[in-house]
């Protein structure tokens, strides 16, 4: 039986988040009524003509930058003529083959290339279905028309669904620290979509690949992808060739529909903008571009590693969500060690949700940490401390001392109440000296209540091994 | 009154400047002559001048405008069917800056459709006649302006010229015609044609004015990115002689193709050149007979791309009773395109396809840069170039309609300047068969002052005094 290989590649359009449009002094349009961000260019009205947006450009070539890519000396856009009313002009200014960047990587993945063109309008189909089949007429609104677009294509390096996901996550991320796209797959600044093929295991050559759309969140990718790949290897299987085209993701069923019958061989008679001059990056702009990136979520996660001792989920967490591991590092500037300050900061974070301001006070956190660290507060106590930090604010310390949660001191009063502990669960005693550690639990339950959390768990456990001489 | 509608516009603005002129005064006189028009060059005529400061440079000379300039409220059609009546939301910046100037918008002018034509004759809105002999053409596709200067019912136009549109027209009406470098003039909101050659260009009766008006015209835009402006300002010419200047002519411009009577009068003006002591000799521009195929690859092919968004859904014409979107799109274009445009856009559309790029507009562009390389040779061992502007003299209506090829060939002289994005002036130079010949003089590019200051020498000397606009 043969092991079969996907070969999945992404083709990735990003909004970018500028002031005003690729070709035009339109702001950009979130929500507003139809046809109210629009103007003489991006309308196509006779007689007028695009001039490029140099916010995109610099965002372009911080992205090119940012992963590894050749930025082109000279590039140039191109046309790309299609009719359909939602392309105002019935072309498309976009860049064909000498794009602004070539090549650059991101994690495991490699770039095949970046490139500048503008987004279509938006289209309403009116009918039942919203779907153009049955549609009793179409409207359009062209607030979107003309918005930047960056066009990311990757090689073929991923071979799985849920590898696909987390790698566009990583990709997420990373353009979201650069600040140059809000990325919101759900609001559709983010846009997916992907080449899969299959082949044995072992083989070098592709298979024949098809082209997924209209799978716009990240559970969708991951489905559309395993079922394409299920699909193909399926045909393969019985013999049958995997055809090329393209298949549209219905997301209420889950399953895949060609798209071939309304698939028109399409002739884009690809030439030169004349309305434009060629993108001739300068040393001013490149430079610009370079000292407006950040540091990007992969490094600082690897630096959180190195630096701080974190492992790697741990490290991952913070590092791609900036807030956080911003407020991260200042715990640790305020003096708490480095795997400690991560796993407390996780506990706020937990608590109060990823998506809030982090709102206790570094410093605070950092002596909470110190606390735990010196033995004066247990993890049971320390929790408690950090809710009251959460709800009040305040100072651990005092907190601790007026609530009554430090930990118990070792010595006579917690030996006294292990001997109790164990004159009242003579069952579990003995099976612990009989050399069953594990039957530990009620008597260390039974202190855990006595003492309302505060005893020290090792210590604990150290003491009831003594007294039973096991 | 007559007298004031024979005076050239700076003599106008002068007089406005003075106090001897009412700027209304001008204004009604011309008024009246472009709404008695009879030529059918206008498509459109004011009722009143505007809210325009006529106390600027233009001197509230009114002017009229090829009707493919976009001027906001007003109907600008190019020539078609598919934009009747489209009035613009804006103002062409060349437009505006003749407005700002004090120039304010007399009418707007018929043109071949789309700007696709030698004649005037592919007009949504009827051809428009030549002045000098109503059976015969204007020219084209800027007709409908040029016919107005020469008959005298506009003191100056504009005009615009992708392949000879201002310079082939202004020959065959006996007037002066100019197309700046490419870049000199803001295209924005010019109805594009091919977006790499078209330019727009005075059309006056003597060359100072249209130094005048391209003084106003020229400059760099900021919704154009293809403009530039010109290095310097425009200076009003001042030459009388032609001492020190040396003209090249095209040995492939200047022969082979020329009716006879236009040959004459165009070597008779380079005897003339050197008695004002220019230095004429032969030149070779070797690429020059491949221009016109050339050009006719490149302009409809970037027609077939601009045209594309005349398709029924935002403005203009849209056909009745269609039943989906392709019967929308075809029953549009098929109804609201004429047969010239539905050429070249076919043609053009062929030009990009894929399989066919690299042999033809590929290659064409490739032709483009040896072109633009012969004149760059040329201008190595002399100042401009001279040809005559047009092959013929005015032809009558339909003699050329009924084979396109031969309405092509009257742009194989002003073509290879176009294609190199040169600048060239057309003056009238004598008559033949009783008919206007024009003199076409071109330079390096942005060498406009310099080709102004020959062309008005040589006007002094030829002191051509037949046009029908010294006889309003």
């Amino acid at each position: 039986m043969t092991t079969w290989e996907p070969v999945i590649g992404l083709e990735i359009h990003v909004q970018l988040d500028t002031r005003t449009k690729m070709f035009c002094g339109c702001a950009l349009s979130f929500g507003e009524p139809p046809n109210t961000r629009t103007c003489p260019v991006c309308l196509g009205l006779p007689g007028t003509l695009p001039v490029v947006n140099a916010q995109a450009v610099q965002y372009a070539l911080m992205m090119g930058l940012a992963l590894g890519s050749e930025i082109a000396p000279r590039s140039i856009f191109h046309r790309k003529n299609y009719f359909y009313p939602d392309q105002a002009k019935n072309y498309q200014i976009s860049q064909y083959d000498i794009p602004i960047c070539l090549g650059g990587h991101l994690g495991d993945v490699r770039l095949h290339r970046i490139h500048l063109e503008e987004d279509a309008a938006k289209l309403v189909h009116l009918g039942e279905s919203g779907r153009i089949h049955g549609a009793d007429a179409s409207i359009v609104d062209y607030n979107r028309g003309g918005t930047p677009l960056c066009e990311i294509v990757t090689e073929p390096d991923l071979h799985s669904a849920e590898q696909a996901r987390d790698w566009l996550n990583l990709l997420r991320v990373t353009l979201r620290q650069l600040g140059v796209s809000d990325v919101n797959m759900e609001e559709g600044s983010l846009r997916c979509d992907a080449n899969v093929s299959v082949r044995p295991a072992g083989s070098t050559e592709l298979g024949t690949k098809t082209e997924l759309k209209n799978m716009n969140s990240f559970r969708f990718l991951e489905r559309g992808v395993n079922a394409e790949i299920e699909r193909q290897v399926a045909l393969l299987e019985s013999g049958e060739p995997v055809v090329q085209e393209t298949l549209h993701f219905d997301p209420s069923s889950g399953r895949l529909s060609s798209l071939r019958s309304k698939e028109e061989a399409h002739d884009y008679r690809y030439f030169p903008e004349p309305d434009l001059v060629a993108l001739v990056p300068t040393e001013e702009m490149l430079a610009a571009a370079r000292s407006a990136i950040p540091e990007l979520p992969a490094e600082r996660a690897a630096r959180y590693e190195s630096e701080h001792g974190l492992i790697a989920d741990a490290a991952r967490l913070l590092a791609f969500e900036p807030a956080w591991g911003d407020y991260f590092e200042r715990v640790v500037a305020a003096g708490a060690d480095g795997r400690a300050a991560a796993n407390w900061t996780e506990q706020l974070r937990a608590r109060i949700g990823a998506e809030a301001e982090p709102s206790v006070d570094p410093a605070a956190l950092a002596k909470l940490v110190g606390l735990v660290g010196g033995k004066q507060l247990n993890a049971g106590g320390a929790r408690q401390v950090l809710d009251i930090l959460v709800a009040e604010g305040g100072d651990p310390e005092a907190i601790a001392e007026r609530e009554g949660l430090g930990a118990m001191e070792g010595g006579d009063e917690l030996a006294g109440i292990v001997a109790a502990a164990i004159a009242a669960n003579e069952g579990a005693a003995e099976k612990v000296r009989a050399g069953n550690d594990k039957a530990m639990g009620p008597i260390v339950g039974f202190v855990m209540r006595e003492t309302k959390g505060r005893a020290d768990g090792g210590e604990v456990g150290r003491l009831i091994r003594e007294q039973l001489g096991a | 009154m007559s007298e004031l509608l024979t005076l050239t516009a700076a003599q106008a603005a002068e007089r406005v400047r003075t106090g001897e002129l009412e700027p209304g005064e001008l204004w009604e006189a011309y008024q009246r002559r472009a709404a008695a028009d009879e030529l059918n060059a206008y498509t459109w005529v004011a009722d009143a001048p505007g809210d325009v400061d006529r106390s600027g440079p233009l001197g509230g000379v009114p002017v009229a405008v090829k009707d493919l300039f976009c001027t906001k409220g007003v109907p600008s059609q190019a020539g078609s069917r598919i934009l009747e009546d489209y009035r613009p939301p804006y103002t062409a910046t060349s437009i505006e800056k003749l407005h700002v100037a004090g120039a304010p918008l007399l009418g707007k002018t018929n043109q071949d459709e789309f700007a696709m034509g030698s004649s005037t004759e592919h007009s949504a809105y009827g051809p428009t006649l030549n002045p000098w002999d109503t059976g015969r053409v204007p020219g084209g596709s800027s007709g409908g302006s040029a016919a107005a200067v020469a008959a005298g019912s506009a003191p100056w136009a504009i005009g615009t010229d992708t392949g000879g549109s201002i310079r082939q027209p202004a020959a065959l009406c006996g007037i002066v015609g100019l197309k700046p470098t490419y870049g000199a003039v803001s295209r924005y909101g010019m109805i594009a044609f091919a977006s790499s050659l078209d330019q727009c260009g005075p059309f006056t009766r003597d060359v100072t004015d249209a130094a005048v008006l391209l003084r106003a015209l020229a400059g760099k835009d900021p919704c154009d990115s293809t403009s530039v402006g010109l290095p310097g300002p425009v200076e009003l010419p001042s030459r009388t002689d032609l001492q020190g200047l040396r003209i090249g002519v095209p040995e492939e411009l200047s022969g082979d193709g020329v009716e006879p009577g236009v040959l004459a009068a165009f070597n008779e003006t380079l005897d003339r050149a050197r008695e004002l002591g220019a230095t004429v000799e032969p030149c070779r521009l070797p690429h020059a007979p491949h221009a016109l195929s050339a050009y006719y690859l490149i302009a409809p092919a970037e027609a077939s791309s601009n045209l594309a968004r005349y398709d029924g859904v935002r403005y203009g014409f849209r056909a009745p009773g269609v039943r989906d979107l392709l019967h929308m799109y075809t029953e549009t274009r098929e109804q609201g395109f004429g047969a010239e445009v539905k050429r070249r856009i076919m043609l053009g559309t062929y030009a990009l396809s894929s399989g066919y790029y690299d042999a033809y507009y590929g290659r064409a562009q490739q032709v483009r840069t040896m072109i633009a390389r012969d004149f760059a040779t040329a201008f190595e061992r002399f100042d401009l170039v001279a040809t005559p502007t047009a092959p013929t003299v005015a032809f009558e209506l339909g003699a050329k309609t009924a084979d396109p090829l031969s309405m092509y060939l009257q742009d194989f002289l002003a073509v290879p300047m176009s294609l190199a994005g040169l600048p060239g002036i057309s003056i009238p130079c004598g008559l033949s068969e009783g008919l206007p010949v024009g003199f076409q003089l071109a330079g390096p590019a942005f060498s406009e002052n310099a080709i102004l200051d020959a062309a008005h020498a040589l006007e002094r000397s030829i002191d051509f005094r037949d046009a029908p606009w010294r006889s309003a």
